[in-house]
């Protein structure tokens, strides 16, 4: 490195790093998306988790490698980002390549061989746009809190940068869209390099954005065959009709007339009204919902009388309707044909609206046009915390669009926690009624929650005894929950009784339901379903939920995993289970995570450790530096960090009411104010002389602010929900930027240090903060499926203690070296 | 048209019920009798829904001609190296795995042990020969498999419990809908006369019509179409298998169910089946449900 690099960074570098920072940090989030759209999301989350580790990768390489690299870091970096933009589109395009078939993994470990080289592909481009900022990093050692600010900045901007981007381009346009933003910061960098090498770099940077704005086809979306979408696709006569992106997901529509799409789960086995023809919807190759054939002006389909669903209209005289999570409008035609007197549809994703509304609006009979309906684009969860004065006589919610296999195990479901469910009762009318319908899988699993989370939530209303207020019933695929702030009078409990019986359906519980009455109609080997919910509503119902052998603890805002249903406590009961068939008990999704932690673990002691040996092994300096220390400070800083940001982006998706939303905003505030605090921490303290800074002073500030967090989180949720969308994307800003600006200041100043005290291990630390971030990150979700947000917080704030120690003894030995070598 | 509705509970049901209880009804559920006596278009027919029972075990050998098959394989499969003799260990090995399995889900799914004349079928069928070449190693595993197309073909066990539960008998008439690679098709065609098959992707249907004959399964109608509708022009049947995803019964494979014929559904996600839904009709017209849990397992824990 010559001396003009020691100097400082520059702003154009600079530039280039952030932008740079900014593309790998929108690779993570638009690889989330399409592998989401392509497989499943838990597939997504454990490839992305693993693929990572290329933060961790450059660091190992800079450590063995660094000192042999002559190019300078301008040409370095304009390389580097070059070689990301192509790597980015490229790496994505041949991983779609590799045959895997993650369905398949209860049955055989055949395909872990493929996932190790999916995981190894998308690594690739992490691991070139982190070596290029890690050897900034290292080079400008001097202002490195400077180059780290920018890193961090850049990656918060890269956040919405990839939203911006899944705005704008179709989803198989996107990752072309990054490429381009990476050819960008090669041009940036590449004016820092000399005559030749600058032109050449220039020329090839402008080429890249050439060739990916025509095009080159490498993001076509392969689809699982094994996702409904393809499926349906494959039947005679499919076809697809339209399909809409956004941030939200991927619409498509399909149409088919010889074979028609009949979605009526739960029908009744004595339904003699034919389902009318639909055309099937799929968001993100994943459903299907659909809409129903309505001539406007007869009377909605019956068919729709007959579902577990239609229970609350036999019970209700002309109803004030809301409708949570509309869709294609199957719901409103329930209600118009219950008898309702007015709907009120919410639908969070605005594709499935548009294209109901636009396309099929003649198709629908124009379901969401009928004067009686109104249409409100919005987030179910915030409408329900937001609204005031007139009470509903029924809010209809319908959990039926996560598929019953577990695949959907690491999502949140934020309308059916116990608080928001407390929010729905409050906005019902004195007589009104709360209906949420669900897949009534087997082993009892969901049902059991959902009536645990609703006796929770009627409890802490206040309105009890809980079984008087309550009505279950169930086919033999579907269950429908109704709960009353009023007692069930004599006659809607007959009612109930009427309605199941006419159908076929089973009584789970009515209020003074005898045994005998449950598990009639689709016979279980146990009335399971009725068992369960007496003893819900008993008064051993700790215990039950203690000794039920999958997770039914009521679902909450802090732990709002409403289909994660596994227990450690009986994993090789069912483990053993799964390779005979039971692999319908195992939570496959769920499974993504300890699998995901115990690749990373692997994988980051190998990254950690090998390099370290190798150094040795060719005789490298120093060796003074205690290394356990080292490492577990700065494994520690980097599981703080990622711990910390996930228990805050899962709390604000539900303040924020929108998944994306809270991911970017929470996200790129995470980022942009860490690097604020990396840059306030570096004007004193990460230069070469004097002392470092210190790292106990905002650890402190850390955990109070964590503790004021987690006191004031579940207030401030329900204070916030009521609030406008701006109003509360700034208070998350203003809570999140305080804290995260003093976490952008212990990694630099710990980085500082070891600088003085061993700088050929800079690039090591800068490898093991990056695998801890991986590990820190699988570990929060981990924790909070199990213990909820809150608790990922507190842990998160232990390791910034744990952290601080370390580095503590890190500083004193710096302190004591320096003083040793001036005396 | 909600403005007129004049409220739910008036409104429907449409037709008016007479519900006749039965007496004993706590010990092993009630039967129901839903007199529909105001629909016009079954007037005086009862349905009739009573749950509980047990599966009856089905009825002898069913003789099908087969020995041309051997042979015609012998020359037509050869692509593996391996020849149809030398998997007939490892279809040993599976039948040996299917009836560990059985005995050890008797408690849940209420079957000891799997008819004897459907572990003769199992036998038979060169499973090997319905898969693709790439996996055909793995044919007799008991597990499910991928067979192109994004579709599966079901695990052996729960292939053995279905075809168990339908209480096969020769002169039966049986409606499969989801061909898939004919494998179910062919381990029925080796227990009746004659089986009806519904496949609805094209290429599957094709590749059926010339996989089962060439095996010698020339006694499957195999259609390409859409199963909802049954095929009204061979039923009734005596046993109904929807080995397709279905989110409800259909309507018309109710009313194409044989009186004392049984319909079976393998109900989850591909590669991994939650449950068996055995739907019965009596001989006297009446329905009844049972879910049956194919693995050894309560949701419980021993203290309670
Ligand atoms: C699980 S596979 C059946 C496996 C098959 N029984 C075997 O032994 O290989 C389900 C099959 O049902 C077909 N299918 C899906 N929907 C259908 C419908 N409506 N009518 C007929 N077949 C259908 C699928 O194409 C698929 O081949």
């Amino acid at each position: 490195m010559n001396a003009a690099e020691q100097r400082a960074p520059g702003v154009l570098l600079l530039a280039a790093v952030a932008l740079l920072s900014a593309a790998a940090l929108g690779y993570e989030i638009l690889l989330t998306r399409l592998l989401a759209i392509v497989q499943w999301h838990h597939f997504a989350f454990m490839v992305i988790s693993i693929a990572l580790l290329g933060f961790g990768a450059s660091g190992a390489f800079l450590l063995v490698a660094g000192e042999r690299i002559r190019l300078s870091v301008g040409p370095f970096v304009a390389l580097a980002a070059l070689a990301f933009g192509v790597a980015a589109p490229a790496c994505f395009a041949i991983a779609q390549h590799v045959p895997f078939n993650v369905l398949e993994l209860p049955w055989s470990l055949r395909p872990l061989g493929s996932l190790f080289l999916i995981e190894l592909l998308l690594a690739l481009p992490f691991f070139i746009a982190a070596t290029a900022i890690g050897r900034a990093l290292i080079v400008f050692g001097s202002s490195l809190s400077r180059v780290y600010a920018a890193d961090l900045a850049g990656a918060g901007g890269g956040a919405l940068a990839a939203v911006g981007l899944l705005h704008l381009l179709p989803p198989d346009r996107t990752l072309d869209g990054l490429g381009a933003m990476a050819a960008v910061a090669a041009g940036l960098a590449a004016l820092r390099a000399a005559h030749i090498a600058r032109w050449t770099l220039l020329a090839n940077a402008a080429a890249l954005i050439v060739v990916l704005a025509v095009d080159p086809g490498w993001g076509e979306l392969r689809i699982s065959p094994f996702k409904p979408l393809p499926q349906a696709l494959r039947v005679t006569g499919a076809k697809p009709a339209e399909s809409r992106s956004g941030p939200l997901g991927l619409v498509s529509a399909v149409e088919n007339e010889k074979v028609p799409l009949r979605w009526a789960p739960g029908l009744s086995l004595l339904a003699r009204a034919p389902v009318p023809e639909q055309v099937a919807l799929f968001v993100d190759a994943d459903g299907p919902t659909a809409i129903v054939r309505h001539r406007p002006g007869s009377p909605p389909p019956a068919y729709l009388g007959d579902l577990t669903s239609a229970l609350p209209y036999h019970l209700l005289e002309r109803p004030r309707v809301l409708v949570l999570g509309a869709g294609g409008g199957i719901a409103v035609l329930q209600a118009l044909g219950g008898g309702a007197r007015s709907v009120d549809a919410v639908e969070l994703q605005p594709d499935l609206v548009a294209i109901t509304r636009d396309r099929y609006s003649g198709f629908s009979g124009d379901v969401y046009g009928h004067p009686t309906v109104k249409l409100h684009v919005a987030d179910p969860r915030a409408f329900v915390e937001a609204g005031r004065g007139e009470g509903f006589d029924l809010i209809a919610v319908d959990a039926l669009g996560a598929s019953p296999s577990g695949l959907h195990a690491l999502e949140e479901e934020r309308l059916l926690t116990v608080e928001s469910m407390r929010a729905m009762l409050a906005r019902l009318s004195p007589h009104g009624l709360l209906a949420v319908t669900g897949w009534a899988q087997l082993p009892p699993r969901g049902g059991p929650r959902g009536f645990a989370t609703l006796v929770d939530a009627l409890r802490t209303e206040g309105i009890e005894p809980a079984a008087r207020h309550l009505a279950w019933i169930r086919s033999w695929n579907t269950s429908t929950l109704v709960a009353s702030r009023s007692p069930l009078t004599e006659a809607r409990t007959a009612a109930v009784r009427d309605f199941a019986r006419a159908r076929a359906f089973d009584l789970v519980h009515v209020p003074g339901i005898e045994a005998g009455e449950s598990n009639r109609f689709n016979v279980l080997e146990r009335p399971w379903f009725h068992e369960a919910a007496a003893r819900l509503l008993g008064p051993e119902r700790e215990r039950f939920v203690r000794g039920y052998k999958f997770d039914i603890r009521p679902a909450t805002d802090d732990r709002p995993y409403l289909w994660s249903f596994f227990r450690w406590a009986h994993a090789p009961e069912v483990l053993a289970l799964s390779r005979e068939g039971g692999s319908g008990l195992l939570a496959v999704g769920y499974l993504a995570l300890p699998v995901t932690l115990v690749q990373a673990a692997v994988a980051s002691a190998a990254l950690i450790l090998v390099p370290l040996l190798l150094v040795r092994r060719r005789g490298g300096r120093s060796g003074t530096a205690r290394r356990p220390v080292t490492l577990g400070g700065f494994f520690c800083l980097g599981l703080a960090f990622l711990m910390m940001e996930i228990a805050f982006i899962g709390r604000f998706t539900v303040i924020l009411s929108h998944p994306l939303h809270a991911l970017v905003v929470v996200l790129a505030a995470f980022l942009v104010f860490a690097g604020v605090g990396s840059w306030l921490a570096g004007r004193r303290g990460t230069g070469d002389s004097g002392n470092s800074g210190s790292i106990t002073l905002p650890v402190a500030g850390i955990v109070a602010l964590a503790a004021a967090a987690i006191a004031a989180l579940p207030h401030l949720t329900s204070w916030l929900l009521g609030s406008s969308p701006g109003t509360r994307i700034a208070a998350a800003i203003v809570l999140v930027a305080p804290l995260a600006t003093l976490m952008g200041m212990p990694f630099p100043r710990a980085l500082a240090r070891l600088r003085r005290l061993d700088p050929a291990l800079v690039p090591w630390a800068w490898g093991v903060n990056g695998c801890a971030s991986v590990v820190g990150a699988v570990l929060a979700t981990l924790i909070a499926v199990h213990q909820g947000q809150a608790f990922v917080i507190a842990a998160a704030a232990l390791l910034y203690a744990a952290a601080a120690v370390a580095c503590g003894r890190m500083g004193r030995e710096s302190r004591n070296r320096e003083g040793s070598s001036r005396g | 048209m909600s403005g007129d509705a004049g409220g739910a509970q008036t409104e429907r049901p449409a037709v008016p019920i007479v519900i006749i209880m039965d007496e004993d009804a706590a010990t092993r559920g009630a039967t129901v009798m839903i007199d529909r006596a105001g629909d016009d278009r079954a007037l005086g027919t009862f349905t009739t829904l009573r749950p509980g029972g047990r599966g009856r075990t089905g009825g002898p050998l069913g003789r099908r001609a087969f020995l041309g098959a051997a042979g015609a394989l012998a020359l037509g499969w050869a692509g593996s190296g391996w020849s149809d003799a030398d998997y007939a260990p490892a279809r040993r090995g599976m039948l040996d795995a299917i009836a560990d399995t059985t005995t050890r889900t008797a408690a849940s799914t209420g079957v000891g042990a799997i008819d004897p004349t459907v572990m003769a079928a199992l036998d038979r069928v060169l499973r090997h020969a319905f898969v693709p070449p790439e996996i055909e190693g793995l044919a007799y595993e008991n597990r499910p498999l991928p067979i192109g197309h994004g579709q599966t073909i079901s695990q052996p066990y729960i292939v053995a419990l279905m075809t168990h539960l339908l209480a096969l008998r020769p002169h039966h008439r049986v409606l499969e809908i989801g061909t898939g690679s004919g494998y179910q098709a062919a381990v029925l065609a080796e227990l009746v006369d004659r089986v009806h098959t519904i496949e609805i992707v094209p290429p599957l249907a094709r590749q059926a019509t010339e996989r089962l004959p060439r095996l010698g399964y020339g006694n499957v109608d195999i259609r390409l179409g859409d199963g909802y509708h049954g095929w009204p022009e061979a039923a009734p049947f005596e046993a109904i298998i929807v080995t397709a995803a279905a989110t409800h019964v259909p309507p018309p494979l109710v009313a194409q169910l044989a009186p004392g014929g049984a319909l079976v559904i393998p109900v989850g996600e591909p590669f991994s089946v939650q449950m068996l839904l055995l739907v019965r009709k009596g001989a006297d017209g009446e329905v009844t449900v049972r879910q049956i849990l194919p693995v050894r397992f309560v949701p419980l824990t021993g203290g309670h």
